[in-house]
């Protein structure tokens, strides 16, 4: 009797595909099955269909300035001279800020709610951080406006040049607005999702790790410290990755804080500008091919930066899931 | 060697408060509104083994944590009662449980290695805890405890590994190591082979036979010939009408193993039950 070849010995993709659609188990099924792909490949065809469109909005601006478009410093809509440099970096200095702030306090929060809270507040100081997420991007830019950028000018700049003024960071006038302000409107809107991810992989550590370190003779923060964290670290990195990807593509709370600056320096409290903040001010008023291919080409190198940092930020929550099902005895 | 001779089942003789070893008194234990012990008093005997046995959820591993205080440790867990440890009671006010654990320690029922440790650093976990800091004296320890635990030969070539890259056999006898490398003065150890195979089940019943020279020893056990092996002394747990679990007799392994003195652990121990 012929032997039906064993379903792996067919090449992969193959085999998946017969395996779904060549002996459907019901017309239903097979209906079904067709739409859900088709759903998958449009949206993938959107994807594709969206950069081919940047790439061919942008066009102008590639070729006109080739990679010299990452290293110039000049936005100069009147002699169309288009530089990106003080863009990305306003981008990267404001998410770092926004990391530097955001991933201590979260880790502190997270390790509070899942730790140390008592159960009852627990679940409501949870749903408070979440909330934070609920938050419009514009509402809180007004916020960080009217009630952040003041309280920065005043007491913080000032205390912060006085001090520690020898530092270039801290040097210069207290704006109030710039890439200080915007960092901490970042930090803020990257905390939930930190905390969220970082709270759930503390969770998922198995009573057994606290445990083994108690019965050491350690106190409560040493299990926290030595066995807990540890046993959740990558979960705690890819919380940070993820916030990090939030605060990469921000828009408009940080376009209203950040001062609409132009400049690569090293100086916290001046007004500087993001990729995404710089687009925002300015497609409205972009006119002529070359204008507007720089501004698309702008949300190109955002979108390539933030694909990548997401990419590996859910690798890594996935990897980090997978591990603690197996480990996690 | 010699066997005391006293009648222990009554611990109400309790021995001056000097004595070494473990005296608990009417020690209760509850899991939010469950009870899980009720009034179990006995006295553990210093450098020798004690076994518990007794029926899947009859209160064996609660009792043992009662004894280092990782009872409370459980969110809603509750203790009450007596628990003397060399005479001064673990359970008093203003004594801090993180001394008892050190004094009293303890092996899972499951591996718990850290796995983000080697072989190396899961030994000398307990030690840096404890603040020993010079490098020579800190491999020095984690050998001793890893020959005592009978891990050393498998092992000595990958300390630097993860501790969860070893087998299960070799996961148990890592935390047995890193227990001892504090050098407690009790072990307790919960069903320590119940993920064994023979083999390495004979070697910890190995162990826990050298042992006990040095450590007063009380362990967990679903399996009667590991009880009689290994054990100077026997208690047994069973389950009260309300699910909390009571002492019903503690003695002499020997003695309980050929002559027990309740109908219930003749019929427990010849597997009539349970
Ligand atoms: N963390 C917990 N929360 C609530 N109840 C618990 C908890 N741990 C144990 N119990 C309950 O306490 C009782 C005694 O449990 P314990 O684990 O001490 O039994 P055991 O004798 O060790 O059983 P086994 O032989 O199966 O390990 C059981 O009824 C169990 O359901
Ligand atoms: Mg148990």
């Amino acid at each position: 009797m012929a032997r039906a070849p064993h379903p792996q010995e067919v090449h992969a993709p193959v085999w998946w595909w017969r395996a779904r659609f060549r002996r459907p188990a019901s017309p239903g099924d097979w209906v079904f099955q067709t739409i859900a792909l088709l759903a998958a490949l449009s949206l993938v065809g959107l994807l594709v269909a969206m950069t081919l469109y940047l790439l061919n909005a942008a066009w102008p601006a590639v070729t006109r300035f080739g990679l010299g478009f990452l290293t110039s410093s000049t936005w100069d809509p009147v002699q169309e001279v288009f530089g990106a440099l003080p863009a990305v970096y306003g981008t990267l200095l404001t998410s770092a800020i926004a990391m530097l702030v955001a991933i201590p306090v979260s880790l502190g929060v997270a390790i509070f709610l899942a730790e140390l809270a008592p159960p009852w507040l627990r679940a409501p100081a949870s749903f408070l951080v979440e909330m934070l997420a609920a938050i419009p991007s514009v509402v809180l830019g007004l916020w960080g406006l009217f009630v952040m950028v003041p309280v920065i000018r005043d007491p913080v700049e000032r205390w912060l040049g006085s001090s520690l003024g020898f530092l270039p960071l801290f040097q210069g006038p207290p704006f109030g607005v710039g890439f200080l302000a915007g960092g901490l409107i970042l930090a803020i809107m990257a905390l939930p999702i930190i905390t969220a991810v970082a709270r759930d992989t503390l969770a998922a550590v198995p009573s057994s790790q606290r445990e083994a370190m108690l019965a050491l003779g350690a106190t409560r923060w040493e299990a926290i410290s030595r066995a807990v964290l540890p046993y959740a670290r990558s979960g705690i990195v890819a919380a940070g990755i993820l916030g990090l990807g939030r605060a990469l593509g921000e828009t408009m709370a940080v376009t209203m804080v950040i001062g609409n600056g132009y400049q690569v320096t090293a100086r916290l409290f001046a007004p500087g500008n993001t990729m995404a903040s710089k687009i925002a001010t300015e497609f409205n008023e972009a006119s002529g091919d070359l204008y507007i291919g720089s501004l698309v080409e702008l949300a190109l190198v955002l979108f390539a930066i933030t694909l990548m940092v997401n990419v590996v930020g859910r690798l890594l929550v996935r990897w980090t899931v997978a591990k603690a099902r197996v480990g996690g005895q | 060697m010699v066997m005391q001779e006293e009648r222990t089942m009554e611990p109400q003789t309790t021995p001056g408060p000097a004595t070494r070893g473990i005296v608990v008194q009417k020690l209760n234990a509850w899991y939010g509104p469950l009870q899980a012990l009720r009034d179990v008093s006995l006295t553990i005997l210093p450098n020798r083994v004690t076994s518990v046995i007794g029926p899947s959820g009859c209160g064996k591993s609660t009792f043992i944590r009662c004894l280092n205080r990782m009872h409370e440790v459980v969110p809603g867990a509750r203790v009450q009662g007596k628990v003397l440890l060399d005479g001064e009671d673990i359970y008093a006010p203003g004594v801090d449980p993180v001394r008892v654990r050190r004094r009293v320690g303890m092996v899972f029922q499951r591996p718990n290695p850290f796995p983000t440790m080697s072989v190396f650093d899961n030994v000398a976990a307990g030690l840096r805890l404890n603040g020993l800091r010079r490098p020579g004296q800190m491999s020095d320890a984690v050998e001793r405890a890893l020959q005592q635990a009978a891990l050393w030969d498998e092992v000595k070539d990958k300390l630097k590994q993860s501790g969860s890259a070893l087998s299960g056999g070799q996961q148990q006898r890592l935390c047995i190591a890193r227990a001892l490398a504090v050098q407690p003065e009790v072990l307790l150890m919960d069903e320590p082979c119940s993920a064994l195979d023979p083999v390495a089940t004979s070697r910890i019943e190995d162990l826990v036979r050298a042992l006990k020279e040095r450590y007063t020893i009380v362990i967990v056990t679903h399996n009667m010939q590991q009880a009689a092996r290994v054990s100077d002394m026997t208690a047994f747990l069973l389950m009260g009408d309300d699910r909390a679990g009571e002492l019903i007799e503690y003695g002499q392994t020997r003695q309980m193993f050929t002559n027990p003195r309740d109908e219930r652990t003749e019929a427990y121990i010849t597997g009539r039950f349970g």
